[in-house]
């Protein structure tokens, strides 16, 4: 028997910690990364709410797994268009740095 | 007590992946740690019941997406090692984030744990649950959703194709001119 | 059954379970030389025992004893790891394989101090519910070895080997699960057990498909025996391993035991591929059952085994008969032709399946 906190705090720090990563890292592709594991942090919490409310008794309570796929349907479209992009930048900058890639023009 | 045990195992196992991912320099060793965050959550989902959520984590999450991950990193290449300059707005908003969160998260553990507990394996989370929500209520999100794959589909591609190939389908449209054709037309 | 019996049963389980797995992919190398040995008009190993079945003894007592070169540049967690990821995921999928019914032992006395308690366990190490998806699983974590192992060895010929033996796979992984379909819409279960229970009376999945009359189950069976030979990098889609074009490909710069982890993936990869054929489409262990108590509970494991054989064997057989494929032919015939064939074969399942409900 685990209390219902446990899970979110665990989803939290999850969160926090790619928003950390967005944050301090310089190569797009961890940024990237970050962004995925902000995902499943936020994955984590749909479904241990939804254990939560199926165990309250609540009709709608398993809506929290379903809308998972969704996250992950999501999350996989963007690592693909966002994959591309970068792979198009590389092309032209040559450089994965996030602090190299601040000018419209080269 | 099993349930505790278990999940505090692979609760541990995703934060030590997480900070790992922001520990490392090199993007393919943040990319493992990613890997491992994402098979933990895998079994966490397991230990809530939701089995087919589970295996669709793996196969979908760390199976696919990460593939993709490790692959444009290979083909890249450039990231060896990244130098960190270090952003001061970064440590200005960074740290007294960080404290926030932890603040707020130790005192949602102290002030609410003992009241709610879930037991292990709770969800009815087979596939027939899921699919019979899937299929009814959630019709149009899925649909939508896959529309939505089908323009992220056709997106990589055109973004990841190379400028060349398409510079040479209009080469390859002009029309060819041939000199001695030319030439001997002329003499006719 | 208390805890412990449980616990003990599962134990000795795993352990029969991984050393028979073990053998067998020992002997599938030998099976195929033999094989391919007479193929090609000769003899193969004759020496090592009695039509060489001691070979893979030799050749085993051969990769302990070679030198492991390990190359300078390469880099060291991943190179030293990969072969061992490969190895693990392959393995693991063994364990949600059913072999045959179910094993009863009654209460028996041994000696005079100890009983050993009533046992009834399926043949199998654990019945999960979504049996399948976990193999479908561990097959998607399967790439990393190769694409790990690859990148790591530092050197031209292992990288495109492993891009393009990782993107090989994951290409193939869709057509793959989704030539699936149509057999789970016939058992309604992902639960293996019960995926080859709904095969019995001669319901093989291969013929009788949804209705007898429309024999989707076959290609449904051709669609995933083709994705799988491309998931398993076996002849004709071994481009990446191809000896004239790669020099070995991933595992070009892999000696010895780790040479040998793979090799034994690769093998094992195969023996899963054939468990799984003949669970879904030939009725696992389902044949015809007779005699007293013990000779039931051993017969549905021969079965299984006779056909899983039969798997192996047409694996060996398409290898050295057919040339390879061509890295672009490969790659277009497994999205142009095999993903749209199976797309269209769960459509047609589906309607005819509703449309008799």
């Amino acid at each position: 028997m685990v209390p219902l906190s446990y899970y979110l705090l665990l989803s939290g720090i999850l969160f926090a910690c790619g928003v950390l990563g967005f944050l301090i890292k310089r190569n797009i592709i961890t940024i990237f990364m970050s962004i995925e594991l902000m995902l499943n942090g936020v994955n984590l919490s749909f479904v241990a709410f939804a254990a939560h409310w199926h165990m309250m008794g609540n009709l709608n309570a398993l809506s929290g797994q379903v809308f998972v796929f969704f996250v992950m349907v999501v999350a996989a479209a963007e690592a693909a268009v966002g994959l591309a992009i970068i792979i198009a930048v590389f092309r032209t900058r040559e450089t994965l740095n996030v602090d190299q890639v601040n000018l419209l023009k080269l | 007590m099993l349930h505790l045990i278990l999940f505090l195992f692979f609760g541990t196992l995703c934060v030590a992946g997480a900070i790992n991912l922001l520990a490392q320099s090199h993007p393919i060793n943040s990319a493992l740690s990613l890997i491992v965050v994402m098979a933990s959550l895998a079994a966490e989902y397991l230990l809530l019941g939701a089995e087919f959520v589970a295996a669709v984590q793996v196969i979908v999450y760390a199976g696919a997406i990460m593939v993709l991950f490790i692959f444009v990193i290979m083909l890249l290449n450039a990231g060896q090692e990244e130098r960190t300059k270090g952003s001061r707005i970064a440590i200005l908003f960074g740290i007294p984030g960080v404290l926030i969160g932890a603040v707020l998260t130790a005192w949602t553990l102290l002030h609410h744990a003992s009241a709610l507990a879930v037991p292990i394996g709770v969800l009815p989370g087979g596939p027939h649950e899921v699919a019979r929500l899937l299929f009814h209520e959630f019709l149009l999100p899925f649909e939508i959703t896959s529309v939505l794959i089908l323009i992220a589909i056709m997106g990589a591609v055109v973004l990841a194709s190379r400028p060349e190939a398409v510079a040479k389908r209009h080469d390859d449209e002009q029309p060819r001119t041939m000199p001695e054709l030319v030439g001997a037309g002329k003499e006719h | 059954m208390t805890i412990t019996t449980f616990i003990v049963i599962s134990i000795i389980k795993s352990i029969a379970v991984i050393a028979v797995l073990l053998t067998a992919v020992a002997y599938s190398v030998w099976l195929e030389r033999k094989v391919s040995a007479r193929i090609q008009n000769r003899w193969g190993p004759t020496r090592v025992g009695p039509f060489g079945l001691l070979q893979p003894l030799a050749d085993g007592a051969k990769f302990i004893f070679k030198e492991d070169l390990t190359q300078p540049h390469v880099y060291r967690p991943l190179y030293i790891a990969a072969p061992i990821i490969a190895l693990v995921f392959a393995i693991t999928s063994i364990s949600v394989v059913p072999f045959g019914n179910s094993l009863y032992i009654p209460e028996t006395q041994v000696g005079s101090w100890f009983t050993i308690p009533e046992i009834d366990t399926p043949f199998q190490i654990t019945d999960l519910n979504i049996g399948l998806l976990v193999i479908l699983g561990i097959t998607s974590m399967g790439v990393y070895g190769i694409a790990l192992a690859g990148w790591s060895s530092n050197s031209k010929y292992s990288l495109l080997g492993g891009l393009r033996a990782s993107a090989q796979m994951i290409s193939y992984e869709v057509s793959l699960g989704l030539s699936l379909i149509p057999v789970l819409i016939k058992s309604g279960s992902f639960s293996l057990r019960a995926i080859v229970e709904a095969q019995q009376h001669l319901h093989w999945n291969f013929w009788y498909g949804p209705v007898w009359w429309a024999p989707l189950g076959a290609l449904a069976f051709f669609t995933y025996l083709i994705s799988a030979y491309a998931e398993t990098n076996r002849t004709p889609f071994d481009l990446p391993e191809a000896e004239s074009e790669l020099v070995a490909g991933y595992h070009t710069e892999y000696s010895a035991m780790k040479f040998a982890m793979f090799f034994m993936a690769e093998y094992a990869n195969m023996v899963t591929v054939a468990c799984l054929a003949t669970l879904l489409f030939f009725g696992g262990w389902l044949g015809p059952v007779f005699g007293p108590q013990l000779l039931q509970m051993v017969l549905p494991i021969f079965w299984f085994c006779l056909k899983v054989f039969f798997f192996m064997f047409l694996y060996v057989w398409v290898r050295w008969t057919l040339p390879r494929f061509r890295y672009d032919q490969l790659m277009a015939f497994g999205w142009k032709v095999l993903l749209p064939l199976a797309v269209a074969n769960i459509v047609v399942t589906s309607l005819i399946v509703a449309w008799r409900a």
